[in-house]
C-alpha cells in the first residue's frame, strides 16, 4: 500500500490550489480519502476522535440494504418467469437475470447523482458528502424494474439538485432525497409508476401470458379485487410484484436488525411507525364499512413499500424528527398517514411515500414542540425557586 | 448517607497507560510558566518584567476587567520572560525558579472566625482567587456578590484521570476541612461535595463538616462538576454558582492555616507514551520536562496538560496547566490508513457498535490523535444525547450557537454548560465537528451580550 500512498502523495500538489488540476480538487480528495483515511490530526478540542466517520455510517446503511437488494434481484427473475410462463429456471438464473436488469438502474443512479455531488462539492470548495452513497442505492430499490433509464436519470438529478443541493447539501435537506426522486417520477410520469405492467421486467413491451396480471397487492386492493391478492405469507416473503427492493419484509427486517444493533437506524421511528399503522388499521377494522377497511390491520405492514419505508426512508436522520420524543410522534403519525392515504385516497394506491414526505415537512415542527417542552421545564425551575 | 445519584449516560474511554498508584516525590525543575490561555476571557495586564525577582505568591499580572483578581507566581525566582505571540498577544510568564521565598498573607486564622470580606481579600491578595470558577460561563469567579452554592467534585472520570481518593490520602497537611470552612464564608447557600459512590474514602468524606455530600455513580462525565451541579442544584437564568477543584480546597485551607500561596498538588502522568505512568507531586506551572525526563517512549507522541478530551498540547518542555491534574502522553496519528473506514476494527475502541471491538472487547485500547475522517454537516441524531447526562439538547444548543440566537441559547441551557461537558459529544461525532470550540464561542457571545 505504500506504493499507492506515495503515488497519491505525488499527485496531490497537482490538485491543490495553483495546481494544474485544481478544478478537480474535490473529486481527487474524494477518491484519496476513500482509499486512505487522511493523516489529519486533531488541532482543537478533544485530542482523540472516534474511528467512526460519515463513510462508515453510510456503509452500514448500504450493508443493511444488501438483503433487500439480493432478494429484489431474485424476485425480478421470479416475476419474469411467472409472467411469461418460463419454466425450469434455477434460483441463481433468476437472480442473475434480475441482477443484470437492476445493475443499469444502480449505475445510472450513482453516475448521475455522484456526478452532480462532485460538481456541487467543487463549486462550494467542500469535501464530497457521502450521503449520496445511500441515496444512490435507495433510488433503484424503490423504482419499478422497467422504469426507463432516462427517467431514472432525470428524477435522480431532480432529487439531488432540488431536493438536496439547493438547501446546502447533505445534512441540510428537508425531504428525503430518494423519495423526492420517486415522487418526481410519480407525478411526472404516472404511467410508469402505477398500473400492472411496470413492476415486471419486459411486461410493458407486451407478451405476457394471457390473463396474467402484474398488479401489486395495493393496486388490487384499490380495485376491490381482494380475492386476487396474494397470501399474507407471500407478501411477507416478498414473492410478489412491486418496486425492486420493497417486496420482501423478511429481507428488510434483516437490514432493520443490523441498523438497530449498530445504532445507525432509529428503532424508535421503525417501531412507532409500525404501531401507528397497526393502530390505524385496527381502528378501521372496528369502524369501517367497506372491504378495504376490513382488511386485517397487519396487511398494511406487509403490503407495498411500508416496511422498506419504515426501515430505510422514514429513519433518514436528516429529514426525520431529531429529538427522541419527536421520533416517536413522527413515526406514529407517519404510520397513521400511510393507512389513511391507502384506504381513503381515491387516486393513489400506495401511501408510504406520500406519508413520509408529508411528515418530513412536519418533522421540524414536531421537534420544535419537543424542544419547547425542555425550555418550559427550564423556565419553570426559576418560578419554583 | 443519601443514596447515590445514578447517571446512565456517558462513556468511559478505556485507554492504555493508566497511572500506577505509586507516588513519586517532587522533581526539581527550573522553568515555571503561567499561561494566559488557561484563563478563559482574561484580558491580562502584567505587572512584572524581565529580571524582576518574585516570591511564591507575588502578583505576576491582573485582570484588566476585574483588577482585584490577581494571578500569582507559583514559586520564587526571577522572571525570565513575558512571552508574546503575534500582535504582542500575551502567551506566558516564564520564571526561573530560585530559592524558596514566600509571600505571607496574614497570620494563621480559622476562616470561620473571619468575615466574608476578610476571606475574599486574603484570597484575592494572595492570587489564589482564580482557583474559584463559576457557572454560567466556566470562567474565573467574579468576586463581587456571592454564589447560591459552591461545588466541589471529589472524583474524576475522564480518560486516564487520577484516582482522587489516592491523591487525597497522600496530600500533605490536613487542610481540607479548613478550606471547606473558608468556602462556607463565601456563600449563603450550601457547599456541596460530590464523590464517587465506589470510592475508597467514603468514611473520611462523611466526617467532613459544614458540607453537604452527594455520591454519584456512572460513566464519564459523571465526574464533571457541571454535570453534578445540574443534578444537585441546576443553574437557571440569573443564578451564579462557584466551584473549585478539591486539591485547591486544600491549597485554600493552607492559605488560611499558614498564610502562604502553595498549590502543590498530585497529578497522574499517564498514557501510552509514558514509560512509567505514575503519580507525581508537582506545582502547577512547573515544566513537565522534569517528570518526562527519561520517561518518554520511542516514537511520535503528543504531550497534553490535562486529559485527552479537554487538555492543551504543551510539548515535552511545557508548563503544567493551572487547573490540570493529569499529564497525558498519547501517540500522534499523522498517518494515512488504507481503507481505514471500512476495516472491521478489532483493535479500535469506539462508542459506535459498528466495530468488531464491540463483540470482542479488550481491556484497554490505543487511541491516537488522528481525526479518522473528514468534517461534514451534522447528520446523525439521537447519539449526542447519550453521552451528555444533562436535560439538555446538545445539537439544538450547538445549532442555536451557530445561528447566534442568543435567546434560544439561553433557553436551551447555555448557562449550565462548559465545553468540557460536550467533549464526549465531540469525541463520538462522526461528522467531526469542533463542538467544544462552538460551545466556547457561544459562552463568549453570552458574556458579550450580558455586559
Amino acid at each position: 500500500m505504500n506504493f499507492l500512498l506515495k503515488k497519491i502523495m505525488k499527485m496531490r500538489p497537482l490538485f491543490e490550489k495553483g495546481g494544474r488540476f485544481e478544478k478537480f480538487h474535490s473529486v481527487f480528495d474524494g477518491f484519496e480519502t476513500f482509499i486512505f483515511v487522511p493523516e489529519t490530526v486533531t488541532r482543537k478540542g478533544s485530542h482523540v476522535r472516534d474511528h467512526m466517520d460519515m463513510k462508515r455510517t453510510m456503509t452500514v446503511v448500504i450493508i443493511a440494504l444488501l438483503p433487500a437488494l439480493i432478494f429484489g434481484a431474485w424476485n425480478v427473475g421470479l416475476q419474469h418467469t411467472r409472467a411469461f410462463g418460463l419454466e425450469g429456471w434455477g434460483t441463481f438464473q433468476m437472480f442473475w437475470f434480475g441482477f443484470l436488469k437492476i445493475l443499469p438502474l444502480i449505475i445510472v443512479s450513482y453516475g448521475v447523482g455522484l456526478g452532480i455531488e462532485f460538481i456541487a462539492a467543487q463549486m462550494r470548495g467542500h469535501q464530497i458528502n457521502e450521503g449520496f452513497l445511500v441515496t444512490g442505492m435507495l433510488i433503484p430499490l424503490i423504482m419499478p424494474v422497467d422504469v426507463p433509464l432516462w427517467m431514472l436519470a432525470l428524477s435522480t438529478a431532480f432529487a439531488v439538485i432540488i431536493g438536496k443541493e439547493v438547501f446546502g447539501g447533505t445534512g441540510m435537506n428537508i425531504l428525503n432525497p430518494a423519495l423526492t426522486a420517486r415522487a418526481f417520477l410519480f407525478f411526472s410520469y404516472p404511467g410508469w409508476m402505477t398500473g400492472d405492467k411496470v413492476w415486471i421486467e419486459g411486461l410493458t413491451k407486451g407478451g405476457g401470458l394471457d390473463g396474467f396480471s402484474g398488479a401489486t397487492p395495493l393496486a388490487l386492493a384499490k380495485l376491490d379485487e381482494f380475492q386476487k391478492m396474494p397470501s399474507a405469507m407471500d407478501m411477507f416473503l416478498g414473492t410478489i410484484p412491486g418496486s425492486v427492493g420493497e417486496t420482501s419484509v423478511v429481507a428488510i427486517l434483516i437490514g432493520a436488525l443490523f441498523l438497530i444493533i449498530t445504532g445507525v437506524g432509529s428503532f424508535r421511528i421503525m417501531l412507532s411507525m409500525t404501531l401507528g399503522a397497526l393502530g390505524m388499521g385496527l381502528l378501521l377494522n372496528l369502524t369501517g364499512s367497506n372491504e378495504y377497511t376490513q382488511l386485517p390491520a397487519y396487511y398494511h405492514l406487509i403490503m407495498g413499500g411500508f416496511a422498506f419505508g419504515a426501515v430505510f426512508m422514514a429513519t433518514d436522520p436528516v429529514s426525520a424528527a431529531q429529538t427522541n420524543t419527536g421520533k416517536w410522534i413522527y413515526g406514529a403519525l407517519t404510520g397513521i398517514m400511510v393507512v389513511i392515504i391507502r384506504v381513503f385516497n381515491p387516486a393513489y394506491p400506495e401511501g408510504t411515500m406520500l406519508a413520509i414526505l408529508l411528515m418530513n415537512v412536519f418533522a421540524p415542527l414536531i421537534d420544535h414542540y419537543v424542544v419547547n417542552a425542555n425550555i418550559r421545564r427550564r423556565l419553570k425551575r426559576i418560578k419554583t425557586t | 448517607m443519601p443514596s447515590p445519584i445514578r447517571l446512565r449516560k456517558g462513556l468511559d474511554i478505556k485507554l492504555k497507560g493508566k497511572a500506577e498508584k505509586i507516588l513519586l516525590p517532587e522533581i526539581a525543575v527550573t522553568r515555571f510558566g503561567v499561561r494566559f490561555a488557561d484563563f478563559e476571557g482574561l484580558t491580562a495586564k502584567p505587572v512584572v518584567k524581565e529580571g524582576d525577582t518574585v516570591k511564591a505568591g507575588t502578583t505576576l499580572f491582573y485582570d484588566k476587567s476585574f483588577p482585584e483578581i490577581k494571578y500569582a507566581s507559583p514559586v520564587s525566582g526571577v522572571v525570565k520572560e513575558v512571552v508574546r505571540g503575534d500582535k504582542r498577544f500575551l502567551l506566558e510568564v516564564v520564571i526561573d525558579q530560585e530559592g524558596n521565598e514566600k509571600e505571607i498573607f496574614g497570620a494563621a486564622a480559622d476562616p470561620l472566625s473571619l468575615t466574608r470580606e476578610q476571606v475574599k481579600v486574603r484570597m484575592l491578595e494572595s492570587g489564589l482567587w482564580p482557583v474559584m470558577r463559576q457557572r454560567p460561563y466556566h470562567i474565573v469567579a467574579r468576586p463581587s456578590g456571592s454564589p447560591k452554592a459552591i461545588f466541589i467534585s471529589a472524583f474524576d472520570t475522564a480518560p486516564l484521570a487520577p484516582d482522587i481518593d489516592f491523591i487525597m490520602a497522600n496530600t500533605h497537611g490536613n487542610h481540607l476541612q479548613t478550606g471547606i470552612s473558608a468556602l462556607t464564608r463565601l456563600t449563603d447557600g450550601k457547599v456541596h461535595l460530590s464523590f464517587d459512590s465506589a470510592g475508597s474514602r467514603v468514611a473520611e468524606v462523611n466526617n467532613l463538616k459544614n458540607v453537604e455530600v452527594h455520591s454519584f455513580t456512572g460513566p464519564h462525565p459523571a465526574g464533571n462538576v457541571g454535570v453534578q451541579i445540574h443534578h444537585i442544584d441546576p443553574v437557571s437564568k440569573g443564578d451564579v454558582v462557584w466551584y473549585i477543584d478539591i486539591q485547591d480546597v486544600v491549597a485554600l485551607g493552607r492559605l488560611f492555616a499558614t498564610g502562604v500561596y502553595d498549590r502543590e498538588r498530585i497529578i497522574a502522568l499517564a498514557g501510552e507514551g509514558v514509560l512509567h505512568p505514575k503519580y507525581h507531586r508537582i506545582k502547577p506551572g512547573a515544566s513537565v520536562s522534569g517528570i518526562l525526563k527519561g520517561n518518554l517512549a520511542e516514537g511520535k507522541f503528543r504531550v497534553i496538560s490535562g486529559n485527552i478530551l479537554t487538555g492543551k498540547t504543551i510539548g515535552p518542555e511545557g508548563s503544567l496547566g493551572f487547573y490540570d491534574n493529569t499529564v497525558s502522553v498519547i501517540p500522534e496519528g499523522d498517518y494515512s490508513e488504507f481503507f481505514g473506514w471500512a476495516l472491521p476494527g478489532f483493535d479500535k475502541f469506539s462508542y459506535w457498535k459498528t466495530f468488531m471491538s464491540k463483540l470482542l472487547p479488550r481491556k484497554e485500547y490505543t487511541l491516537d490523535t488522528n481525526v479518522h475522517g473528514g468534517q461534514r454537516a451534522f447528520v446523525m441524531t439521537g447519539h449526542y444525547e447519550k453521552v451528555l447526562p444533562m436535560d439538555i439538547y446538545p445539537i439544538q444548543l450547538v445549532k442555536a450557537i451557530l445561528a447566534e440566537d442568543v435567546e434560544l441559547m439561553e433557553n436551551l441551557g447555555i448557562y449550565e454548560v462548559a465545553e468540557e461537558d460536550f467533549a464526549l459529544c465531540e469525541y463520538i461525532d462522526p461528522s467531526k465537528s469542533e463542538i467544544q470550540e462552538i460551545i466556547r464561542k457561544g459562552i463568549n457571545l453570552m458574556i458579550k451580550e450580558m455586559n
